[in-house]
């Protein structure tokens, strides 16, 4: 029985990647290389003020002392960093005032992408900021979110508009030197998004950032910063694509996110990096550092993401949660197929008193791909009452696959209550034929049981968002089975 | 409306299904009884194209097309409706989502019109009522929790939703307290229809009391061994297998 289910799934032949078109559009670009003058040169030409210019220098310095992290379950060619360019912009200016001012092959590209940068256009009530290789280019709803002196802008701009906040914040929930690739990012990074919601202030609308890679060669270091004061409420989206390349592309972000008292702060990524192609060829490194810190009391932060894309992805979207009865979530579905690998999961550090946590991961792996949940639950000495359920669920799509599961325990306090429940299913070839005796095809039926599998973590999705993934999902297994 | 022709199969080298014939003609009901581990279940799946077992002689002819032919869900499409004796919960998809995809992917098929989502809606509530379902359950997940009973209810309700032309049924009846196996019962009887056919896979004769079948098959060690009419279940209820036996082993 198992045998013909294993001929169907060796069947993989991937729809190519859907957005993997390269647009022509003329870059302002730096020279390959990485070294002090580089930096100085990033800081020089975003017209930075003199304490980031130190920032940079001093995590560049850091960076150039350590070592690429080697603990995750994942094979990574070695990283050449003087072969990447660090700097791309597009060469109109890139302060806009106007759609107008927008180089109209940089518009059709988004188009492309289906985000609508036209405020007009904007149906759903989504503001957008749209960053392409360094530079965000378009920020939409800035007026409107003005009013309610939300800030959404990009990072170029906060650090010369809004610096205060910026040198308050930037750094202080993920610091320069706590890892490698934040080291790096702290040191490079040439733009990302910056949110600030004054306090008491729910904002109207989801804000959200869309990232491209254009440019051959380039890394992309973005940077996004969210601050979110008492009693205040954002919803946050991030989604990314790249053009098809055969070598391998760097892209190493951070985002930090503090959350006062009683604010909450949700976090929605749909990263579909390019995965590289069925031999394995190409694709996007995606190494991330994410983490939002529960500051004050009854604050909350819930990261939910859908991973698809990347040839290799590395990436722990954790929480602190430091005020008392603060809360952290964590929702995660990461798809791997061909030979995508993935080393995804959370931190969750309980510090105060009667904080809660929950962890709901969904992996899913198909044709040759390792998948792997890392998480870490760890309740300090102080954190009275602290409470973790984790729920691990990996599916298997064919016998070639991995499914990993590594789950961390720290608990220094005898009054925290941790479950952790961990399943790994096989798709069972019973459901496939059950559905298919209704008359489902086999990829729909795929489709059909993976999404309903997800579904705890796609329903954390704000609407239009928890369609477009489900398409993803979809998209991304196609041809795996069947 | 079913030509099945010594059917053969196999499944890890073991013939199951060892020359199977067997006509059923649009209107009828046949009941297909036999102790257990004669073929019954494995016939189901041979025909509804599970492709866990090889079939390695024999023709079926579906509707005048050759059903070996065809992709399981073709067959479905065809009108091929199998209720399963073990049925399989799928966690997070809605009964309502699954049953929307699973018609409209059969009226595609057929060129028929898709229903708009208010049209099924309608549907469903009269479906349900026609087999007596509880609305909770079809705002559940694919069977998933469901007990014994509310499984096999859900399989007639899916029945009833896709119309099939040729319904197999197999032990729909097992596991079912009176009540449930009158609603099962009553079911079937309300869709019975001149242009289409049922086959009762069972065990018991208990539930040809409520659904009366043309003819009774027995089926033993992967050959039908005796056909005739209701009678003949009457007389297996009463003796056993048996006698069916001793004959065949004479
Ligand atoms: N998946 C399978 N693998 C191996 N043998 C099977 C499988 N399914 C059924 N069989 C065997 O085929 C025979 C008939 O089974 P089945 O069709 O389920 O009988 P029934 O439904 O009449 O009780 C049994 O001997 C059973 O063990
Ligand atoms: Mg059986």
């Amino acid at each position: 029985m198992a045998s013909e289910q294993d001929k169907l799934l060796e069947e993989v032949t991937n729809r190519e990647y859907q957005y993997g078109f390269h647009s022509d559009i003329e870059m302002d670009v730096l020279p390959k290389g990485l070294s002090e003058e580089v930096v100085a040169e990033i800081s020089r030409r975003k017209g930075e003020p003199e304490f980031m210019l130190e920032y940079r220098l001093k995590a560049y310095r850091n960076w150039l002392k350590m070592k690429v992290p080697d603990w995750a379950h994942l094979k990574i060619n070695e990283i050449d960093f003087q072969d990447i360019i660090y700097y791309a912009a597009p060469k109109k200016k890139p302060r806009l005032d106007s759609m107008d001012d927008v180089d109209p092959e940089l518009r059709a590209t988004f188009d492309k992408l289906g985000i609508p940068l036209d405020e007009q256009k904007i149906l759903s009530g989504i503001a957008v900021d749209a960053i392409i290789d360094s530079v965000s280019v378009k920020t939409t709803f800035r007026e409107t979110l003005a009013e309610k002196g939300i800030i959404f802008c990009s990072m170029s701009e906060a650090i010369k508009e809004h610096s205060d906040l910026v040198k308050k914040y930037l750094g202080s929930v993920v610091p320069p030197e706590d890892n490698y690739f934040a080291a790096l990012n702290t040191a490079v990074f040439s733009d990302g998004s910056f949110v600030y919601i004054p306090k008491g202030v729910r904002c109207p609308m989801e804000l959200s950032s869309y990232f491209r890679i254009n440019t051959m060669n380039t890394g992309q270091f973005e940077r996004t910063l969210i601050i979110a004061e008492e009693d205040s409420y954002v919803s946050y989206l991030e989604g990314c694509t790249a053009p098809m390349r055969d070598e391998n592309q760097l892209h190493a972000a951070v985002v930090e996110i503090v959350a006062l008292e009683r604010a909450e702060v949700k976090y929605s990524t749909v990263q579909n990096w390019y995965p590289g192609d069925k031999e394995g060829k190409g694709g996007i490194y995606n190494f991330v550092t994410k983490r939002g810190l529960c500051k004050g009391d009854y604050s909350k932060i819930s990261w939910t993401q859908v991973e698809t894309g990347s040839a290799i992805t590395w990436k722990y979207p954790s929480c602190v949660l430091m005020g008392n009865n603060s809360v952290g979530e964590f929702y995660s579905v990461a798809l791997t197929n061909n030979f995508q690998q993935a080393d995804t999961g959370t931190k969750m550090i309980h510090l105060g008193k009667n904080t809660r946590s929950l962890i709901v991961s969904k992996g899913i792996s198909a044709g040759r791909s390792q998948n792997s949940y890392r998480g870490l639950v760890k309740v300090s000495k102080n954190a009275d009452n602290a409470r973790n359920f984790s729920q691990c669920d990996s599916m298997l799509l064919g016998d070639k696959c991995g499914a990993h599961t590594f789950p961390y325990l720290e608990i220094n306090n005898n009054t925290a209550k941790v479950e952790h429940e961990a399943t790994t299913s096989k798709i069972g070839e019973d459901q496939i034929f059950y559905c298919n005796q209704r008359g489902i095809n086999t990829e729909d039926a795929v489709g059909l049981i993976v999404n309903g599998y997800v579904k705890e973590v796609i329903n954390q999705l704000p609407m239009e968002f928890a369609v477009e993934a489900q398409k993803l999902l979809q998209i991304s297994l196609e041809g795996s089975v069947g | 409306m079913l030509k099945i022709r010594n059917l053969r199969a196999v499944i890890d080298g073991k013939e199951i299904l060892r020359g199977i014939n067997l006509d059923i003609k649009a209107g009828e009901i046949h009941a297909i009884m036999g102790p257990n581990g004669s073929g019954k279940s494995t016939l189901a799946a041979v025909l509804a194209g599970n492709e866990a077992f090889e079939v390695i002689e024999g023709s079926v002819e579906f509707n005048g097309k050759d059903l070996l032919d065809m992709s399981p869900e073709d067959r479905a499409r065809e009108g091929l409706f199998l209720s399963f004796q073990y049925p399989v919960e799928i966690p997070g998809v809605s009964m309502t989502n699954f049953l929307r995809t699973a018609l409209n992917e059969q009226k595609k098929y057929r060129g028929e019109e898709i229903l708009s989502a208010s049209d099924f809606l309608k549907l469903m509530r009269d479906r349900k009522k026609l087999v007596d379902m509880d609305s909770d359950l079809t705002n559940r997940s694919v069977n998933e929790g469901f007990s014994g009973g509310e499984k096999k209810k859900n399989e007639i309700f899916q029945m009833a939703m896709l119309n099939p032309g040729l319904a197999i049924l197999d032990e729909t009846d097992s596991g079912l307290d009176i009540d449930a196996l009158r609603v099962v019962a009553n079911g079937v009887n309300k869709l019975r229809r001149p242009d289409n056919a049922t086959i009762l896979i069972t065990h018991y004769q208990r539930l040809l009391d409520y659904i009366v079948p043309d003819k009774v098959h027995v089926l033993f060690k992967g050959q039908i061994v005796k056909s005739a009419g209701k009678e003949l279940a009457v007389e297996l209820e009463k003796n056993g297998y048996d006698w069916i036996k001793q004959e065949m082993e004479a």
